[in-house]
């Protein structure tokens, strides 16, 4: 078996008495997505912020494409191709949506110290950002403020420029959050297709974006990881059913 | 064209058509006033980088500012003294060439803040401004305690620093120098903002964690640009002494670091002529209101507060509308 290409080892993490994670051992394979479900403040948010490199965990490491990440901070998990979008939107929300996406691309080639030329006037740039806004459906949006467009294009915008980075692997928090019935499903369209590109740890609350998406699901519950499994595994799996789902029928 | 860029002309040329004016009509005092605006206003540019831009509210610009004054009175005052700033290990002389005052007084600009910088930026908010405001006040209080430059009273130049071919004591020629150099400025300002460098920075204003998850190192961007504002307000406060022929420490005090902010706000924060806009009318009230008070800054103070509970973009915001973002 290849190796993962993203691992947490005995990852811990805690807040005085609280206990956000517990000895998390996770992996997110090449082509997979990798949904991380579990009840509100079950640490779903803490575990993604110590992957992106937000927070430092007490104990346990972090592995990224065979390296020990652990110590590196969000600049240099980023450059390595660590693809992140935020729970509650991140954008740039005086920029245009172009902008934003073109914010991405920059950050990617790496050549922020440049102090003259335009950076809209870039074409390798402009054709990157371009790029990312057709594969989200976007780009005619482009020239729009991103405080003016909505909160589904928003999100849009988010995984727009999560591509513009190229990454080897996403970190998705809650990206359908907000998002109606029609948003959702066109979303889950696109997740669906993206697996191929680079795989997804994807933390979500919609039980129907993450029956059809992942290949795996992992449980959070009180900081600590319940199960791991496939869908079947997962719907069948007591405990998860009495942590989370409830015992009324499953979809 | 957009209407902020007419704005924009229309004020550059009304600041050199003011004192080209009263150059004619023999008001030499006019033209002070107006190079005095375009030495302030390049002082408020260095500024409205980091806080226009980058939205760090630094309330220790007084520091950069007087260093670069300071530079200027050190290097002229063993020019005209005929003795070396330094013997040992190696002779520095000092200078009245204003090219060579410009660059040492910008790399110790540049150097302040960027050592400020380095402290300061791991910071925000409240604690950014404490802490630059603490940095200002020990500048301060050092340069009023350093018997060698005059301490509390302050350093003297007889004869304004030369520049080759030009009459610098005359004032039109030497409104012309701080005029090119506020158009330098503000050229650089401009193409910054639109640069690579300017979104980031600018990204970083309205959301570090983006910036930061696209992988662009936001502590690094945002030092750079403390730095280059270091630099600008350096050269600025070089000016600015050349133009007194006279520095003190209260170009070290916070009022000043509070002063340079008031252009930047009055004018428009993050707006490219807010800091001349601003100046002027800094100027222009100190004139007409302190004529008419002591105490006029209580009328700037009420300017200031309608300035900031209505009209954010300052005054060309009310004049040229909300900025629009460009493509």
């Amino acid at each position: 078996m290849t190796e993962p290409v993203l691992e947490t080892r005995d990852l811990c993490k805690s807040f005085g008495a609280l206990t956000a994670s517990d000895a998390i051992s996770l992996t997110l394979n090449e082509g997979e997505i990798h949904a991380l479900i579990g009840p509100n403040g079950a640490g779903k948010s803490t575990l993604i912020r110590q992957i992106a490199g937000e927070l430092t965990p007490d104990r346990g490491s972090i592995l990224f494409l065979g390296q020990d990440v652990t110590r590196l901070g969000v600049v240099a998990r980023a450059r390595m191709g660590l693809g992140r979008t935020f729970q509650i939107s991140a954008l740039a929300m005086d920029f245009t949506v172009l902008q934003n996406v073109v914010l991405g691309a920059l950050g990617a080639r790496g050549e922020v110290f440049r102090f003259w030329r335009p950076v809209l006037k870039d074409k390798a740039l402009r054709a990157t950002a371009l790029e990312a806004l057709e594969r989200v459906g976007l780009v005619e949006q482009a020239a729009m403020r991103t405080a003016e467009i909505s909160h589904g294009q928003r999100r849009q915008l988010e995984v727009a420029v999560a591509l513009t980075l190229r990454p080897r692997a996403f970190l998705m928090d809650e990206p359908m959050a907000g998002l109606g019935a029609g948003g959702s499903r066109r979303l889950t369209g696109f997740l669906d297709g993206l697996r191929a590109q680079a795989p997804i740890l994807l933390v979500e609350h919609d039980m129907d974006a993450v029956f059809a998406l992942a290949d795996r699901i992992s449980v959070l519950d009180y900081g600590r990881l319940i199960a791991t499994g496939t869908v079947e595994h997962i719907r069948a799996h007591p405990e998860v059913r009495r942590a989370y789902l409830g015992d009324e029928a499953l979809p | 064209m957009q209407r902020e860029t007419v704005l924009n002309a229309v004020i550059a040329l009304a600041l050199l058509a003011v004192p080209l004016w009263a150059w004619g009509a023999d008001q030499p005092y006019v033209i002070t006033l107006a190079t005095k605006v375009a030495i302030l206003a390049l002082a408020g540019v260095g500024l409205n980088l980091v806080l226009g831009l980058g939205g760090l509210v630094s309330l220790g610009h007084a520091a950069f500012f007087g260093i670069g004054g300071y530079a200027m009175g050190i290097l002229a005052s063993h020019a005209q003294s005929y003795t070396p700033i330094l013997t040992a290990p190696f002779v520095i002389e000092g200078s009245k060439s204003m090219p060579v005052i410009w660059l040492v007084a910008m790399m110790a600009g540049a150097l302040a803040a960027f050592v400020i910088g380095l402290l300061s930026l791991r910071t925000t908010g409240a604690y950014f401004i404490m802490v630059t405001l603490a940095f200002g006040q020990m500048f301060y209080y050092f340069a009023i305690s350093w018997p060698a430059y005059g301490g509390e009273d302050g350093l003297s130049i007889y004869v304004r620093n030369g520049f080759a071919g030009l009459n610098t004591l005359d004032p039109i020629q030497f409104f012309a120098i701080s005029y090119g150099l506020l158009g330098l400025g503000l050229l650089l300002s401009s193409r910054l903002a639109h640069a690579p460098f300017g979104m980031a920075l600018s990204g970083a204003r309205q959301n570090s964690a983006r910036v930061q998850s696209v992988g662009i190192d936001v502590f690094r961007v945002r030092l750079v640009a403390f730095t280059l504002s270091g630099a600008i307000t350096g050269l600025a406060g070089a000016l600015y002494g050349d133009l007194n022929r006279f520095v003190s420490p209260t170009m070290l005090s916070w009022q000043t670091s509070g002063e340079i902010m008031v252009f930047v706000i009055l004018g428009g924060v993050g707006r490219l002529f807010g800091p001349v806009v601003g100046a002027a009318l800094f100027i222009l009230l100190e004139q007409v209101l302190g004529g008419l008070s002591e105490y006029w800054h209580i009328y700037l103070g009420a300017l200031l507060l309608l300035v900031v509970l209505f009209a954010r973009g300052g005054l060309i915001g009310i004049l040229a509308g909300r900025e629009v973002a460009h493509d």
